[in-house]
Order: structure tokens, then sequence, then C-alpha cells
């Protein structure tokens, strides 16, 4: 019971995670019908701020965790955005009205570019950083079993929720969420009715990058090492979670993104950790033969 | 009623041509369409008449040709030089299709209030206000439904106005979209087949709507219709295309009248009396 629960906990940590990222590809195939293959790179782009500022942070000397934290937050949100807005702007707007094919191979191509500068600028050897916040709760105590409930974990699973009801008000309350909705569903139209669909994509790409770096941050405090690489394997782990939620559905991309994190966390558990890939990439294949639209996505009806 | 209410000038059409490729769907035509009057725009199957609002709205960029139009009060704008979402912000040109495209997955209302967006972006100043609640936001978006509701009293669906676009009838869907274009405050309001699937009854309460749209509004209307009824019944001036040419312009009595559109429509009985360019128009190469 005490070790199901522990890893209940770890799963769900590590879906917020994945859930995070997946919004960001869930709201670009939404709105332009394409898998934004780098974006796991802006991830790790979100990772590498968070680590820098933290390091300079210590340069000048503040030590003060949570405002570390809170600083560390808002810079890697802030440049990731500008990150993801620059990847729409150079990338992917010139190829607007190329086949599909080119845009989806830009994509591949930016995220082998984007993996290789950061190898380049930041070098290849992991980066380590010592845990920011330590301890937390013992939940419960069942024989010689503990279970822990960490302060970090709290805070990821508390930061993610702010993000999503801010993020869910966003998508209906404002403005720029009513067009976001109207582009996702007729491009053409949402521009004749006034919308600036240029600018409505630029800032689709500027908040699913906000939300990735902020996955970043939280990464790098959960697992205190990243590399280049980190992009690649999240990056994937996030489109399964939102292909399995249902792509283009938003409540999916969370959903999915904690399946996602309590599949591998349990099948680590009981099973093998080795395999704990093929376990979720097994889902991702059982669900697209069985359930091609995902979890809570709508079946696409071909427009006459 | 009068036909020329005004003769202020709304749209010039000058030598619009569009070619695809090596079919001319439009050739040569210049038209003008007046402010606060309904111009038709009528002629068989493949006459070329949505290319023309598909130039006129930045669907497609002309081959050739002048799209000029006169905004009331913010001077001429020449739309085939306009990025298509330009069009309806700056020049104030709204349309609507013959297939309807309406968000399906949103409201009634919010298919209303997005159609205001750009006032709403500004005062949201770019979403960031919008989400902390400031008060100009908060005044804009109540004129914005205001607005919204407004239209969805004239067209009858205030009771709908929380359903799924996508569930309301045929009838009503036009309506709405008529009701959308509106909301995005247009000078022009360009409609294609608004009739098109309507019972005998939808139709005459389109009649009415679209009459007392260029009544209170004060706009003017461009309306490409099948339905003679309709287009005899409410517009002002009837331009008459075949085969991507102007055949006829004027008053619907004119119109009516005039041999070349009963041609066009009832075909000849003998081929030696077709003017020679029609005649080459409808010999097979």
């Amino acid at each position: 019971m005490g070790y199901f629960l522990q890893q209940l906990i770890n799963g769900a940590t590590l879906g917020m995670i994945y859930g995070l990222i997946a919004i960001g590809y869930t709201m670009v195939y939404g709105i332009i019908g394409m898998i934004n293959f780098a974006h796991g790179e802006i991830f790790m782009i979100g990772a590498f701020i968070s680590i820098i500022t933290f390091l300079t942070l210590g340069l000048v000397g503040m030590g003060w965790v949570p405002l570390a934290l809170l600083v560390m937050l808002l810079t890697t949100m802030l440049l990731t955005s500008v990150y993801g807005w620059a990847l729409e702007r150079l990338a992917y707007r010139p190829l607007r009205h190329s086949p599909r094919l080119a845009a989806l191979i830009t994509a591949i191509g930016m995220s082998i570019f984007l993996q290789n500068y950061v190898q380049l600028v930041q070098g290849a050897r992991v980066k380590p950083m010592q845990p920011l916040i330590s301890g937390g709760f013992r939940l419960l105590k069942g024989g010689d079993f503990v279970v822990n409930l960490s302060y970090l974990q709290i805070l990821i699973i508390l930061l993610t929720v702010v993000l999503m009801i801010v993020f869910t008000l966003m998508i209906n309350r404002t403005a720029f969420g009513r067009a976001q909705r109207a582009c996702q569903q007729d491009l053409g139209m949402a521009a004749l009715i006034g919308v600036d669909v240029d600018r409505t994509i630029s800032l689709t790409f500027v908040t699913g990058a906000t939300l990735a770096s902020v996955a970043g941050l939280m990464f790098l405090l959960n697992y205190g090492v990243i590399d280049f690489y980190i992009g690649f394997l999240a990056g994937i782990k996030a489109f399964t979670a939102a292909v399995l939620g249902g792509i283009g559905s938003l409540p999916g991309a969370m959903l999915g993104g904690l399946l996602i994190g309590l599949i591998e966390s349990f099948w680590s558990a009981y099973f093998t950790v080795e395999y704990k890939d093929v376990a979720a990439y097994t889902i991702l294949v059982l669900v697209l033969i069985f359930r091609p639209t995902g979890l809570l996505g709508k079946p696409d009806i071909e427009k006459v | 009623m009068s036909a020329h209410v005004t003769d202020k000038p709304l749209l010039t059409v000058e030598h619009l041509t569009m070619r695809f490729g090596g079919l001319v769907a439009i050739d040569d035509v210049s038209f003008q369409a007046l402010d606060r009057e309904i111009t038709a725009i009528i002629g068989p199957n493949g006459a070329g008449k949505t290319t023309v609002f598909n130039c006129l709205t930045g669907f497609y960029k002309p081959t050739v040709g002048r799209l000029t139009l006169h905004h009331p009060s913010k001077g001429d704008f020449l739309l085939e030089r306009m990025e298509g979402f330009d069009i309806p912000q700056h020049a104030r040109v709204a349309r609507t299709f013959q297939n309807i495209r309406l968000f399906p997955a949103m409201s009634v209302l919010e298919n209303l209030i997005v159609a205001q967006h750009n006032d709403l972006m500004r005062a949201s100043g770019y979403t960031f206000y919008g989400l902390i609640g400031l008060k100009g936001y908060k005044r804009a978006e109540e004129r914005a439904v205001d607005r919204a509701r407004h239209w969805l009293d004239r067209i009858g669906l205030t009771k709908q106005a929380d359903w799924n676009a996508g569930n309301l009838s045929y009838g009503d869907q036009r309506r709405l979209e008529i009701a959308r274009a509106m909301c995005t405050q247009p000078v022009l309001l360009c409609l294609d087949e608004p009739a098109a699937g309507l019972n005998p009854r939808e139709s005459a309460d389109l009649n009415k709507l679209l009459l007392a749209i260029r009544e209170d509004e004060g706009i003017g209307v461009l309306l490409i219709e099948h339905h003679m009824d309709v287009v005899m019944g409410i517009s002002d001036h009837i331009v008459v295309l075949d085969y991507g040419r102007k055949i006829s312009d004027g008053t619907p009595e004119f119109v009516r009248n005039d041999t070349a559109v009963i041609r066009a429509y009832l075909g000849e009985e003998e081929e030696e009396e077709l003017p020679p360019e029609v005649a080459k128009d409808l010999k097979p190469n």
C-alpha cells in the first residue's frame, strides 16, 4: 500500500511535467495542424536557462531560496518564450503555405539544430545542480517503508495547477483565447472577421514555450542533472501524452501527461525500469489502433 | 422604394480579370456598387460570381484590375493590395459563404464576440489586462456583448445564445453568419447565396433582414443569389455575369427585359443570331 502510494506521488509529479510540455504540442497542432518536433528542445532550453540563472544568482550572492526560485521561473519563462517566438517566426512562418511535409521536416531540422546549438555553446557534459529544496512530509509509515511527499513535489503539483487555471482562463475568457479557438476551428474564416492569424499563431507558440520552460525548470529541480539531450526523450513522451489525450484537446494533453507519468512510474516500480519507455510507447500504439482520436479528442470531420 | 438613396459609390471595380492558368474566370469586369444600396451579382453557374467575392476579400489576388473601396470616413482603400485580415479590419468589408462557415464548437454569443476581436484585443493590451481583469477591458467587453446581444435580438436567437453554433438549424446558422459579419461593423457586406437552402418563409425573413440592414445601418450590400424572387424583390441594382463577362448592368426592371440576360439564362433557338463574342464562348474547342 505504502509502495503504491509513493509511486502514485512520483508518477503524478512526473505527469505534471509531461502535461505542461504536451500542451505546447497540442495547441500548435490544433491551430496549424503541424507537429512541432522542436518543442522538446524548447523545454530543454528552458531547463538550461533556469540553471544559468541559478548560477548567475549564486555569483551575485543571492541565496534566499524562494526569491531565487521566483527569479529563475520568471527569467526562464521570459527568455524561453522568445525562443518559441523566434522558432515560429524564422522557421515555420515562411513555410505556412507549403505542403505539410516541408513544415514537418523543418521541425525535425530545428530540433537537431537546437540540440547542437546547446551542445556547442554549453558543452556536452551533464550539468549537475545541488538540490534547492529538500525535505518533505512523511505521510505514512508501513513497516519498514516510508511514504514521502517532498516539498519539491508539492511545489511542482501546485505550480502546475496554478498555471493550468491561468491558462484555462486565458483560453476561455480573453480575446486572445477566443481568437485562438476561432483559428483552431477555421483559420480562413478567422482572418475574414479580422483576426490577425499570424499574431495569434505567434502567441500560441509563445504560450506553449512558456509552459514548456516551466516544465524545464521543474525537471531541473526534480532530477538535478540536465544535458543537451533531455529534450528528445521528454519531447517524445509529451507528444505521446498529447496523442493519448487526444491531440488538439487541451484537457486531453494534461490528462495524457498525467497518465504517461503514472504508467512510467508504476511500470518501473512493479516491472522493470529498463522497459519503462517501452511501456509508454506500447500505450501509444494501442491508443492509435483502438482510439485514434485519443481519450478526449473529437473525431476529425472532413469539412465539405 | 427609391432606387437611389444616394449616388455615392462605395465600391468601384475596374477591369477586374482573374486567370487560373489558362482558365479565365473573370474577364475585364467593371461595375460600381453604391452606398446604402443592395447590389446583386447574378449569372448562371460558373459565371465567376464567387470569384469576384474572393478577389474583394483577399482570398485571391486579381490578375488584372483595381478594386477601390470608398470608405465613408477613412478614405479610399485599394483592396487588391491588402492582406486578407486587413480587409475586414481596416477597409471594413465583411462576407459570408455559400457553405456556412461558423465556428461550430463555439457558442452562438461567442461567434458574435470573436467578430469584434480587434477592438477587444486592443482594449485587453494583447491579453494581459484581460487576465487580471482591468476596468478598460471589462468595459470594452461589455460593449462587445451588448452589440452581440443586439444582433441576437434582431435575428431572433437570443434564447439560443449559449448553444453551440453547430447545433442551430440551417436557417438560423445562415442568419447567425450574417449577424457575425455585421458585428465586424462593415461598410460593405458581401453575401454569397444567403437564401440557398432556405424555405420560402425563412427566405422572406431574410429579405426583411437585408432591407433592415440597408435602412438602419446605412451600409452597402453586395449579394450573390440564384433565387430570383430575392434578387428582384430587394436589389436596387443588378450586375449580370456570364462566362466571366459582364453582360448587363442596371435596375431590376432593366435587367429583367435585357435580351442578353434572357439569352444567357434561357439559351437561344438559332445559334446564328448570337452576338459573336457569346457564340465564340459557346463553341466547343
